[in-house]
């Protein structure tokens, strides 16, 4: 029993970081149409700021959790203009030009993952945590990590405030109606370009989140955390389907749980494998998704 | 006898448009004139290029050629800059948000300037009440009251409205006819429409499209009240 | 069938009698290679230019003539590559057995995982593609019954591949094996896009739904391109193998198919001589890029500018970038001015349903 909390507990943690980066590739593609690869470039530019400021900006801090808190602060800001950045230069001016933007995401993400093995090498950084986010609390003999309860919360607190954003203002507003049909906003006289840029700046924040967040998860920093994390989120978004924000979540955790209950109660490796049976068998039943199998 | 009329001044001029979808050359120098006030009809046979005509002018599709809107040239600008230059549009497929409410259509259709919440609600009581409703669960009817709803909410000085009976029950094709009778008042109109008795009744203007070109232009009255010529370019009798 | 002159058959040939000549040229090109041509070092790296020719080539099937997405070609010269380096080393089979072995798994898994994959399109069929390929790689590194032996990797046993292919010395046998890879499958290619198939594959790219209502299902031979495209890919592993003796998990990754999406692109998407010229340049510059990163020049450079000069991936992935942008049509689109590139083609599998159609270029 205490081994399946553990499980239960570790799968959400996993979900967790799974939804922060496909939240952001959703929205992206659902409003865009762009398949953006260069989404591990932002985890990446996540966990490597943050480590990189932990040590250079705010060694000097020796309290541990502000040091920490700082050190993500910046992961997120850094990751969000990086993410804008990208939109702006590379993306927004082949507009329509759907493949070429999917060419150019690939074609940053190889560059990317390079240049950061060029400067920092390809060994991974230990990133500097809290030491209550590496002990365990014990909940019913089950001996839990902490960091598992900060992806929760984060991710819990992160799709709050995008559910928020998305119902709540006007670029929102913009956004859930793009998302269906983008076409008739700019018939409405709406430029939606802005829209673009703040949904990948978004996306970004997102991504850098669940690149801090690894750094803790797996104690290190690495140059192709970034990638390997992004392949199951783009499962995720897909079995969600694309440009929902609620079918990330779901499937999310669904890919999270799935994963570690298998790896553990089959053997190491048989998760992954499952979990793309499951994209699969979603996609046959399904084509569009989770969302929609209980859409109209 | 006649009447002397004065020409009202055109307010829209479509020059040479022409408009190439995939392999087929779909508007081959489309050329007319709109006139300020009142409802001017785009008529033709099914897939003639009535709609791919209205996209071409708010630049929702690639195009070739001159519109000029008061003036002002429409075709280096882009969609939303079009639009804003008071041009509403009513599109075929009505294209409501389904996912939002009724209200949030609304409100996204909401630009600088007036909202004219109040001429809206009067015309269309039902919108009102049904605010909080997502737009996907509205029937058909009130789907097609909101998409004319969103284009009026804003004094935009031209409407283009695209086949907005097309599919509608006798009864809700009325109300329609009424609702534009009364838009016609208030602003210009550009009506692509199929049901000719709707045209008879609100249209002062007339165009023909064929295979991509303007084939005729009359006084609307004028072209409905002569059954052979209305067979031979829409190919239906007239229908009263 | 259109038909065919001199030079539509003279021009290859030429083309790859040349090439196979080269072995036997003994001279330096200073610049270019830093041994005489003839040495296993440079042989080695030609043949791998070659076969990534083929298999960039393998590629540009799916890709750029049929519209078909893919990030997860990889899988089959993985395939190709451990299969059956495994039916070899491990099993102790016949090396011919455990090629036609190979070469059956490769048809079957094609074919199936085709059909499946086919249930959705766009930007779902790459995503369901990307995803067989990676379980394909979990299930290399998870090493099952100690076969692939996970990161280490699988030498193969030497003492049961042709002797041809074995040693140093016969380092120029493999070079005419890849040479004649790429001739084989460069005809192939030709053969099938110029055949009744071939030109529904190009009309599927054009306009699916136009073929579908004339009546041929465009499905089968979406299928077709697809698993022709992938038992090629294999028999390119097989090569691979041979050439690299043994088997690594970098053919698993999905890196591996990104980098031939890059090949493909960089030569010129849809053109058949456009893909191979992207996977020779590639693989040179990769190769190269090396040399020059950590030669003197770049050595003196500042920092800043060292690093990225130092990583290949790096520049080729700029270089790509800068490709995209101004030359989409690759370098075989220098060459045919006015004819549209395949990437336009791919545009349409990709685009996202929208009730209006898409607005034009911003001004």
């Amino acid at each position: 029993m205490s081994t399946f909390l553990l499980l239960t507990i570790t799968g959400l943690g996993l979900g967790a970081m799974y939804f922060l980066i496909a939240s952001g590739l959703s929205l992206i593609y659902g409003l865009m149409g762009v398949l953006n690869f260069a989404h591990g470039a932002f985890i990446t530019v996540g966990g490597y700021a943050a480590w990189w400021s932990e040590v250079h900006l705010f060694g000097g801090v020796h309290s541990a959790w502000p040091r920490f808190l700082l050190a993500a602060l910046t992961g997120l800001v850094i990751g969000g203009v990086f993410a804008a950045l990208v939109e702006l230069v590379l993306i927004r001016p082949l507009y329509n030009r759907h493949i070429e933007q999917v060419l150019v995401t690939v074609g940053l993400s190889i560059a990317f993952v390079a240049l950061v093995q060029g400067i920092w090498g390809p060994d991974a950084k230990t990133l500097a945590v809290p030491v209550w986010l590496h002990a365990t609390t014990t909940i019913a003999g089950a001996h839990i990590p902490n960091d598992r309860w900060i992806e929760i919360a984060t991710a819990a607190v992160v799709l709050g405030l995008l559910q928020l954003f998305l119902r709540r203002t006007r670029y929102g507003l913009i956004i859930r109606a793009g998302v269906e049909n983008r076409a008739m906003v700019t018939a409405l006289g709406i430029d939606v370009r802005k829209a673009f840029t703040l949904v990948f700046a978004i996306g970004g924040i997102a991504a850098a989140v669940a690149g801090v967040l690894g750094g803790v998860y797996f104690n290190v920093v690495g140059p192709e955390q970034g990638t390997s994390l992004l392949i199951f989120a783009f499962i995720v978004v897909v079995i969600g389907g694309l440009g929902s924000i609620g079918g990330s979540a779901v499937a999310a955790m669904v890919v999270g749980l799935t994963q570690q209950y298998v790896n553990y109660y089959a053997s190491s490796g048989v998760g992954d494998m499952i979990v793309v049976l499951l994209l699969g068998l979603v996609l046959l039943i399904s084509p569009r998704g989770l969302v929609g199998a209980f859409s109209s | 006898m006649t009447a002397v009329a004065t020409t009202p001044r055109t307010l829209l001029r479509v020059d040479g448009l022409h408009v190439h979808l995939g392999q087929s050359h779909v508007l081959q120098g489309v050329t007319f004139d709109v006139p300020e006030g009142g409802v001017t009809a785009l008529l033709g046979r099914n897939g003639v290029g009535k709609t791919t005509t209205l996209r071409a002018i708010l630049g929702l599709v690639g195009r070739r050629g001159s519109v000029r809107f008061d003036g002002e040239e429409l075709t280096s600008l882009p969609t939303h800059r079009v639009v804003q230059r008071r041009i509403g549009y009513v599109p075929e497929d009505r294209d409501v948000f389904a996912g939002l409410t009724v209200a949030e259509n609304l409100r996204l259709a909401e630009r600088d300037g007036s909202r004219r919440y109040e001429l809206v609600y009067d015309l269309f009581p039902d919108l009102e009440s049904r605010g909080a409703q997502r737009a996907g669960t509205l029937s058909g009817g009130q789907q097609q009251m909101l998409a004319i709803a969103r284009a009026l909410l804003n004094d935009n000085r031209i409407l283009l409205v695209d086949e907005p009976t097309k599919g509608l029950a006798p009864a809700l094709v009325s109300d329609v006819a009424h609702v534009l009778e009364r838009l016609s008042e208030l602003t210009t109109v550009l009506l692509v429409e199929q049901n000719l008795g709707v045209v008879r009744r609100i249209a002062r203007d007339a165009i023909v499209l064929d295979q991509g070109r303007v084939v005729h232009t009359s006084d609307a009255k004028e072209l409905l009240d002569q059954p052979e010529l209305v067979r031979r370019l829409l190919s239906v009798g007239s229908q009263g | 069938m259109t038909r065919r002159t001199l030079a539509d058959y003279g021009l290859p040939l030429v083309v790859f009698a040349a090439l196979a000549v080269v072995p036997e040229l003994s001279f330096k090109i200073p610049k270019l290679f830093d041994q005489p041509i003839s040495s296993p070092g440079t042989l080695q790296l030609l043949a791998a230019c070659v076969l990534f020719g083929a298999l960039a080539l393998t590629y540009d099937i799916q890709f750029g003539f049929t519209g078909l997405l893919s990030f997860g070609h990889a899988l089959y010269i993985a395939i190709g590559v451990y299969i059956s380096n495994i039916a070899i080393t491990e099993w102790h089979w016949n090396f011919w057995v455990a090629i036609l072995f190979t070469m059956a798994v490769a048809f079957v898994l094609a074919t199936v995982l085709g059909f499946v994959s086919m249930r959705v399109s766009g930007i779902a069929f790459a995503m369901v593609t990307l995803a067989f390929a990676q379980a394909g790689a979990v299930l290399a590194l998870k090493d099952p019954h100690h076969w692939t032996h996970g990161e280490e990797g699988l030498g193969a046993d030497y003492t049961k591949l042709p002797h041809a292919f074995v040693g140093i010395l016969n380092t120029k046998n493999l070079y005419w094996l890849a040479l004649v890879f790429l001739a084989v499958v460069f005809f192939i290619v030709r053969w099938a896009v110029e055949s009744s198939p071939g030109r529904v594959w190009q009309a599927i790219r054009e306009n699916e739904l136009r073929v579908e209502v004339l009546g041929m299902r465009p499905h089968l031979y979406k299928l077709q391109a697809f698993v022709l495209s992938s038992v090629l890919a294999a028999a390119g592993g097989i090569v691979y193998m041979l050439l690299y003796n043994g088997s690594t998990l970098g053919v698993t990754e999905p890196n591996f198919t990104l980098t031939l999406l890059l090949m493909v692109v960089i030569g010129g998407a849809g053109s058949r001589w456009g893909a191979v010229l992207g996977g020779i340049l590639y693989t040179y510059l990769n190769d190269r890029f090396v040399a020059v990163g950590s030669s003197s020049t770049v050595e003196g450079l500042p920092h800043a500018l060292r690093t990225p000069l130092s990583q290949p991936l790096f520049l080729l992935g700029v270089i790509f970038i800068l490709i995209v942008f101004f030359l989409p049509g690759g370098i075989a689109g220098i060459a045919a001015r006015g004819r549209p590139s395949g990437l336009r083609r791919l545009e349409e599998a990709i685009r996202p349903d929208h009730t209006l159609t898409a607005p034009p270029e911003e001004a």
